[in-house]
């Protein structure tokens, strides 16, 4: 027996009544100093920020999980370690987008800069085009790590079929 | 809007249970729904466990909408309930499934939230609960009311809930939205209608149930939900 799925529906503007009712945006002790930020933007096809989108970050191997919503200029932050990976895979956190106008949510993942070598070896960003694997890599800035996704245009993120 | 006649597109089952992320007569889709290709992952990544709810126990009522304020809310008070289920018709248990919506006026307790119907000062609009070992979850709340949206001319959301819920495995997840048999106004909206393939509309729409109304006290819907197996993915792309 297969049931058919029930299908998915826009997470509207009002998300933050139910999905975000307190901050949850730390999948990592702050004061861990093995933990770093996480900051990014959410952009939409004509470069203009989205302000009423939520990201999820997972770290499934770790069973660690965070929200956060986009504030008025499209920026979200988290805190993390770097997860444990899979063997022969590179670390990485897996980005869930969800927003008003988008219908079903997104899948991405973010990759960390320093891991070059890990990072050439992964079966699933090795097999990218190398502008397209540009979007899945954070950039070191800061102190922090910035994760940028853009939800269209040319520099539109790399995502992935759930 | 300048056409109309996109709004609402003819059914196309072709689509079967996904919806068109790219569908016209959703305004806000067309600067957010991604235009290339999905990227396919290796099968192992399907397999994928969630997340560990432990260190965020629930409350005994936050199953229950209508019990946060000084009195009751204003309303037709309603009891939603149904199971969680995966593709194989098994329960999904300890399923986080949360919930918000609009008061019976249409208002959302959202500084966004223009609409000149009253805030009701005993509703929130929020609740969850974690599935039991049949899969089941249970809401008491009160039925939302339509609200306008400035999509096109004239638009109002018919009735719903919002629902997001996390399964077992990563690939679970799902956000969604609920509606109500017999809303004349779902025939008009680009939401729903994004969904092009009438059956799979369907599951989106709750039942009345007389067995679950509870007499003198509040009237019952089902609603069953079936996420993915989290065995693997049906290939899906994105339209281009």
């Amino acid at each position: 027996m297969t049931l058919p799925r029930t299908p998915s529906q826009t997470v509207g503007p009002y998300y933050a009544i139910g999905l975000a009712r307190r901050p949850q945006n730390e999948l990592a002790d702050p004061h861990d100093p093995a933990s770093v930020r996480v900051i990014g933007q959410l952009m939409d096809g004509a470069g203009m920020p989205v302000n009423d989108g939520m990201i999820e970050f997972w770290q499934p191997v770790d069973r660690r999980w965070g929200r956060c919503g986009t504030d008025a200029d499209g920026r979200f932050s988290f805190v993390l370690t770097k997860s444990s990976a899979t063997p022969g895979e590179a670390p990485r956190a897996d980005v869930y987008v969800f927003a008003r106008g988008l219908l079903r949510h997104q899948l991405t993942r973010m990759y960390f800069p320093d891991e070059v070598d890990a990072n050439a070896a992964d079966p699933v960003l090795s097999a990218l085009p190398e502008e397209d694997r540009a979007t899945l890599v954070a950039e070191e800035e800061d102190g922090a790590l910035r994760f940028d996704i853009h939800l269209q245009g040319d520099r539109q993120t790399v995502f992935f079929a759930v | 809007m300048s056409d109309e006649s996109q709004i609402v597109l003819p059914d196309d089952p072709s689509f079967g249970g996904e919806v068109q992320v790219d569908y016209p007569g959703y305004r806000s889709t067309r600067l957010r729904a991604p235009n290339r290709q999905l990227v396919t992952l290796p099968e192992s990544f399907h397999s994928l466990d969630g997340p560990v709810y432990g260190e965020d126990a629930l409350d005994e009522l936050d199953h229950d909408l209508t019990r946060h304020g000084d009195g009751e809310p204003l309303g037709e008070r309603i009891i939603v309930t149904g199971r969680v289920l995966d593709e194989d018709g098994k329960p999904v248990r300890n399923a986080l499934v949360e919930v918000w919506q609009a008061n019976a006026g249409g208002r959302y307790r959202h500084v966004v939230d223009q609409h000149p119907a009253p805030l009701d000062p005993n509703f929130g609009g929020a609740g969850r609960c974690l599935t039991d070992d049949d899969g089941n979850y249970r809401f008491v709340t009160i039925k939302p009311g339509s609200y306008p949206w400035g999509n096109h001319e004239n638009a109002w959301r018919p009735a719903h809930i919002h629902f997001s819920l996390f399964g077992r495995a990563f690939t679970q997840r799902l956000v969604t939205q609920m509606y109500f048999p017999g809303d004349p106004l779902m025939e008009y909206d680009p939401i729903i209608h994004a969904v092009r393939d009438p059956k799979a509309r369907e599951l989106l729409i709750s039942s009345f149930d007389l067995a679950t109304t509870q007499p003198e006290w509040a009237l019952g819907y089902r609603w069953d939900i079936v996420l993915g197996s989290g065995r693997g993915a049906t290939p899906m792309e994105n339209p281009s």
